[in-house]
């Protein structure tokens, strides 16, 4: 699937993330925070066995130590490898945390006291519930919400979005974050969060790893992995009595380079930093992950809602046709359509205005020479319109006219225009009609226009298993309609707020996971119940407490690719866990003649690779061991792409990659490295 | 190999395919209340045995309450049954006044029937009364077969109920599977196996005069060699045809003679032979059906049944084909099958079945944990005694014991579902359950206690002096030898890489803790998993779901058994029977 936002996507290997993350692989090496990871704290107890060993070894000037030092070094190898993967994770979110502190400098607030006068204090002292006053060209000194006034800011700090905002007290436009400046107008704001609790502070946190927990299948994996290091701890120790009976005892530098080419190193050192990496790719397209399991939460979405407005069709309606009364010709209507709109400012007034001029050529008219009276739109009349030169003309919801031409108890719609108005409706459009002195002169088109490409996403959707459900206000016939033009799989209808939370407990009930986008304060209890829900960072703070994720550039749209990220995320690891178990296979056809053709020649059958020597054959398994952490850590930090084909597709070929590719890249990987050995006369 | 060998062997696996479906709609009847032809007779001596027992069969036990009364009734069975053989001298049918089995032998032989493995340290004509055999051992192949179902049936309620505290009733399990399950069919097959010959008496031992007395060539203590002359033989008796059916059909595998199903008394002619090869699978097969039927899901059923089916597939090929392929130090020696010989690598195999049969039986007594021999698996080629071995190694889920094997396998089939579950970019859900932390971790106990068990033991008993005493062979056999030891009671299996001095203090007592630990441990971890899944919502399917009902999902399933086994066990059979069949190929034999 495209990315409908771009992403800040940062290339792989620079070298200020690359150096320090050198770095820290050393300073990870300390088994207090090893212990964390149990397949390389396993390694790690290995390579200090091995060198103590060695050292013993050298001290009692026992033959052939170069092959144990060579061993040993890769034994720490393997350990830095995963601790350096580990490491380029956590220096690319710090790097993403870096541009975000810099939002983060200390400002000055002015905090209106209780009796409303206003002191200067450092923005880091302000507390939830302060009152603080911030005028045009100043930052924001916290989080907040506008609870007076309404002003322009720019975001362009945490949404790299540089077209600035409004923000406005009251509605579902009132939050605003800490460190983002005010260009024009003065707000009052109440700060809503603690120093050290914003917005950004967490996301700062979640970037850099600090905050991050082991998100549910992440622990089940490592207990996976826990188990499998422990039958192959079994089956190593269990070997050198097996050997010891065969008559050809092992040395400790051999069971250990056994037991660390079994135990599934390649996943255990790249586990957390694809939980890392993943976060990171989440925060790339701007969206603040409350926790890693909201994400991977994000990736077993059963069912999507959408709301209509903003997601699946563009903002408004627009007036797409005239449908005139058999008796009033088409451009009358037009004429008077346009005149009825012109002093409207909402999108759809406008936009009549323009179909008028461009179907009929009618100019926008300057109408304060005619004595033209507006009359706005009210929810008591349901019509706007005009008063100009003795004409009254007038717009509106079709009862509401109907409401309006009706006089001596006589129906003002004629045949023609009920069909007209009936064929928009069931299309999915709006009828309005225009009427002139009590007159109905036809009927104007509205028209909702889907996004482009909606329907590809919500293909790939059903492909994924995902199920889309559009909530509109619109009633049931239109709503039908769109659904059917989008490309849905169902929708909801003439929805209230509690519609839709009660939609979401029907769903839950019945097993599945439900996301869902929202912004208003009434989406609260709606957002708090989805198991996803993405609030748009404009949105109230009610909203943004409410959900599991935040949207900082407020798409609902940016949903889909969150799924797809929890997907990637879940993939990865299972793909790699795949990997690293059928790369077994080949190093035990390396190992294991290597170990026992020494007393029994025949066992050298099972060399199936060919290589070269005892020595060489364990140490190339190793080193293969060692290097492939590093060949994969692109792969752990980008994810493995996600494609939509249906999970049978999916296993088929991801099984056929990482489980037949696993068991062949070993063979190949370590016959290479035996070469190469061969060459430079290592062993 | 023979087209006559490969007829029966697709004839049988035809015959399994056809009794699955009647075997398993049926046991999902029982097990879910629902009639059956046999309740007017079952019925009134279920409720008569409730009455007595003061169980109420309307309760519904938490995982932890059916663990717990299963241990119970497994422990106070195993007392009784030590109790038995320690005072058989006192107790009645006991013709050939055998004495008291000694604590170890009377333990090793309670522990092991108590777990359905049957390992034999003892020869049942020359140590066991008849009502020891019968009220004892009978009693036992009875009971735990039962007991298996009953567990196969509370993980597979696991599966299917949504947000229960409840896995069933472990009394009403049991019974059910006693009265409707195992007693019907073994009557039916004990008067069959009498039809057939198999012996069925209480009569003391007769001892005949041969019409042919032999010379043998005895070597004395002093090492000097004497000729004696041998003229009269003892024919023993017995209540054996009983026993047979059950020995058989609940996967126990017990002979009561010590050549087990290659004794003509238990096993008179090839009729009778390919029965008891079909009733060893019959349970376990029609347990994958009742899988199916029970989680509403047949297709998973039948993937399930598909996966066990093709290991087998394949192993009784590589069985059959090594053994019929003979020796190839015998040269000049024909061992081609021709109508005048079966050809292939007679030794150790009854002439009355031949190399398919021997090489088919071997192959399905250790797929599923039965144990019962009619060829001596130790007499086999290195590459044919492999496959009895990894059939074991599998963790006997290749149909698998009756219950045993299907609950084994569902534990490779959670993880199956949970590494390649992930793969699809969703947490792995198992028919709509999702699989999490906890799961993981129960499947992986169980598995990690087979390995356990198995390795420890073996690891130390090939370097102990007490450990090495059982050792007929040496070298790579040797330790073949002690690794099946260990690998067969660990699974349950009960056959032995036979040769070996079993009947030593140290094997009495490691082999015995070995059936009791391998049985008892992984199944508290995987009730728990069963009970954790009764809890859980059940996830409706989508396009975005891992399929469990796939071949693709089969063969998976087939890698995750075959890798976790190969992965546990290559080395330590790199250096037993591949290595012996690489030495052997070299001209060296043990």
């Amino acid at each position: 699937m495209t990315n409908v936002t771009h992403a800040r996507v940062k290339p792989l290997w620079t070298w200020d993330i690359v150096g320090p993350a050198m770095l820290d692989a050393f300073r990870k090496l300390s088994p207090r925070t090893l212990m964390k990871n149990p397949v390389m704290f396993v390694v790690e107890v290995g390579s200090v066995a091995t060198t103590v060993d060695f050292i013993y070894d050298v001290a009692q000037h026992v033959p052939g130590t170069g092959f144990s030092i060579q061993i040993t070094l890769w034994l720490w190898f393997t350990v830095l490898f995963a601790n350096f993967a580990e490491a380029m994770a956590e220096g690319r979110g710090k790097a993403q945390a870096d541009t975000l502190r810099k939002a983060r400098f200390e400002s000055i607030a002015r905090r209106l006291k209780d009796d409303d006068t206003i002191e200067e204090i450092p923005g880091s002292k302000l507390r939830a519930n302060d009152i603080v006053m911030v005028a045009a060209g100043e930052f924001i000194p916290g989080d907040g919400e506008v609870i007076e006034g309404v002003a322009s800011v720019d975001e362009s700090a945490i949404t790299g979005e540089s077209a600035p905002v409004i923000r406005e007290s009251g509605g579902d436009r009132s939050a605003v974050t800490g460190g983002t400046r005010v260009l024009s107008d003065e707000i009052k704001v109440r700060i809503t969060s603690n120093p050290g609790e914003t917005f950004l502070d967490r996301m700062i946190k979640l970037v850099e790893g600090a905050a991050r927990q082991k998100t549910p299948n992440e622990i089940a994996l490592n207990i996976l992995l826990a188990g499998l290091t422990i039958i192959f701890l079994l089956v190593c120790v269990t070997l050198q009595p097996i050997a010891i009976y065969s008559n050809s005892p092992q040395s400790l530098f051999v069971l250990v380079a056994l037991l660390v080419c079994l135990i599934p190193t390649t996943i255990g050192g790249l586990l957390s930093a694809i939980g890392i990496a993943g976060m990171d790719r989440v925060i790339q397209r701007n969206v603040l992950a409350m926790s890693g399991r909201a994400v991977e939460a994000a990736g077993d979405v059963d069912t999507l809602l959408l709301d209509k407005t903003g997601t699946i069709t563009l903002g408004n309606r627009r007036a797409t046709d005239f449908v005139a009364a058999p008796d009033v010709n088409l451009a009358e209507l037009a004429d008077a359509a346009q005149l009825a709109s012109l002093a409207d400012e909402t999108p759809e007034g406008r936009s009549i205005v323009v179909l008028a001029k461009e179907q009929y050529g009618l100019r926008g008219r300057d109408l304060s020479s005619h004595n033209a009276t507006f009359i706005p739109f009210s929810a008591h009349t349901r019509m706007s319109g005009v008063d100009l030169d003795g004409r009254e003309i007038r717009k509106g919801a079709p009862d509401a006219i109907e409401k309006y031409a009706c006089h001596n108890g006589r129906d003002p719609l004629c045949a023609e225009v009920k069909e007209a108005v009936r064929k928009i409706a069931s299309s999915g459009g709006t009828p309005l009609l225009v009427a002139e002195n009590r007159h109905i002169l036809g009927v104007v088109h509205l028209k909702d226009i889907i996004k482009g490409g909606t329907r590809e996403r919500f293909d790939q959707l059903r492909a994924m298993g995902i199920r889309t459900v559009m909530i509109t206000g619109d009633n049931p016939l239109t709503a039908a309609a769109i659904a059917q033009e989008a490309g849905v799989d169902d929708f909801l209808a003439e929805a209230k707020p509690e519609d839709k939370l009660a939609l979401i407990r029907r769903e839950q009930a019945k097993g599945k996971l439900v996301a869902m986008a929202g912004d208003g304060t009434n989406d609260a209890p709606a957002l708090a119940q989805a198991d996803v829900g993405l609030a748009m960072n404009a949105g109230t703070q009610a909203a943004k407490e409410a959900g599991n994720m935040v949207d900082l550039d407020s798409n609902p749209t940016k949903l889909i690719e969150v799924v797809e990220i929890g997907k990637q995320l879940l993939i990865t690891r299972g793909a790699l866990t795949t990997f690293s178990v059928a790369n077994d296979v080949a190093k035990y056809f390396a190992i294991i003649p290597a170990m026992f053709a020494a007393a029994f020649p025949q066992l050298n059958v099972l060399n199936i690779m060919g290589l070269r020597t005892r020595e060489s054959a364990i140490l190339s398994a190793v080193i293969f061991n060692a290097l492939i952490i590093v060949a994969l850590i692109p792969l752990a930090l980008r994810g493995i792409r996600y494609r939509p084909i249906g999970a049978a597709a999916l296993l088929r070929r991801n099984l056929l990659i990482y489980g037949l590719g696993g068991v062949i890249a070993p063979f190949i990987g370590i016959k290479l490295i035996d070469v190469l050995m061969g060459w430079i006369h290592l062993v | 190999m023979t087209a006559n060998g490969w007829f029966q062997i697709t004839l049988f696996l035809l015959i399994i395919l056809a009794i699955t479906k009647p075997f398993g709609v049926y046991m999902a009847r029982v097990f879910t209340g629902e009639k059956t032809f046999l309740d007017p007779v079952a019925r009134p001596i279920e409720r008569l045995i409730y009455h007595l027992t003061g169980v109420d069969e309307t309760h519904e036990m938490h995982w932890t309450e059916y663990t717990i009364a299963m241990l119970l009734f497994s422990v106070v069975s195993m007392i009784l049954l030590y109790l038995i053989l320690r005072t058989q001298q006192w107790l009645p049918l006991n013709p050939q006044k055998f004495g008291a089995l000694p604590p170890d032998l009377a333990f090793n032989t309670a522990a092991s029937f108590t777990t359905n493995t049957n390992w034999q340290a003892y020869s049942g004509e020359t140590t066991m009364s008849y009502f020891s055999q019968m009220a004892g051992l009978a009693y036992h192949n009875f009971v735990s077969a039962a007991t298996g179902i009953a567990i196969a049936i509370a993980f597979v309620r696991g599966i299917a109920r949504r947000e229960k505290e409840t896995i069933g009733n472990f009394w009403v399990d049991f019974t059910r599977s006693c009265l409707w399950v195992l007693l019907p069919v073994c009557l039916v097959v004990a008067l069959f196996f009498v039809s057939q010959g198999t012996i069925q008496n209480f009569k003391p031992y007769v001892t005949s005069h041969l019409v042919d007395p032999q010379t043998i060539n005895v070597t004395g203590a002093d090492g000097k060699t004497a000729s004696q002359l041998i003229s009269t033989q003892v024919i023993p008796g017995g209540p054996v045809a009983s026993q047979e059916a059950i020995k058989m059909y609940g996967t126990n595998g017990g002979g009561f003679f010590n050549a087990n199903s290659a004794h003509p008394f238990e096993n008179p002619t090839p009729l009778t032979d390919f029965v008891q090869i079909i009733l060893i699978f019959a349970i376990a097969s029609g347990l994958t059906y009742t899988l199916g039927r029970m989680t509403g899901s047949q297709r998973h059923g039948w993937a399930v049944w598909g996966a066990m089916a093709f290991l087998f597939v394949v192993c009784v090929f590589f069985a059959y084909r090594a053994e019929a392929r003979g020796n190839p130090l015998l040269h000049g020696v024909s061992q081609t099958a021709s109508a005048s010989q079966s050809g292939g690598n007679m030794e150790g195999k009854e002439v009355r079945y031949g190399i398919a049969d021997s090489a088919l039986f071997a192959t399905v007594t250790t797929d599923a944990s039965c144990g019962a021999i009619n060829a001596q698996h130790d007499s086999f080629t290195p590459l044919g005694g492999l496959i009895p071995l990894v059939n074991m190694m599998f963790g006997e889920v290749v149909f698998g014991g009756v219950g045993a094997g299907l609950y084994g396998m569902l534990v490779f089939v959670v993880l199956a579902v949970f590494i390649a579950g992930l793969m699809v970019g969703r947490t792995p859900e198992y028919l709509g359950k999702k699989i999490e932390a906890y799961d993981v971790k129960m499947a992986m106990l169980s598995v990690l206690i087979f390995s356990f068990l198995t390795l420890i033991f073996t690891a130390i008993s090939v370097i102990t002096t007490f450990g090495k005493a059982a050792i007929t062979n040496p070298g790579p056999h040797g330790l073949s030898q002690i690794l099946y030891a260990y690998v067969s009671t660990a699974a349950n299996n009960g056959s032995a890489f036979s040769g070996g001095n079993w009947n030593s203090l140290w094997y009495n007592i490691s082999t015995g803790f070995n059936t009791l630990l391998g049985r008892f441990l992984p199944v508290i971890p995987i009730l728990a998993l069963a009970g954790n899944l009764a809890r859980k919502k059940i996830v409706p399917e989508s396009a975005g779901t891992f399929p469990v009902t796939t071949p693709l999902f089969a063969s998976l399933l087939v890698g995750v058994v075959v890798i976790v086994s190969a992965l546990t066990f290559f080395p330590a059979l790199s250096l037993g029977p591949i290595l012996e069949h690489l030495l052997m190929n070299a001209g060296k034999v043990f």
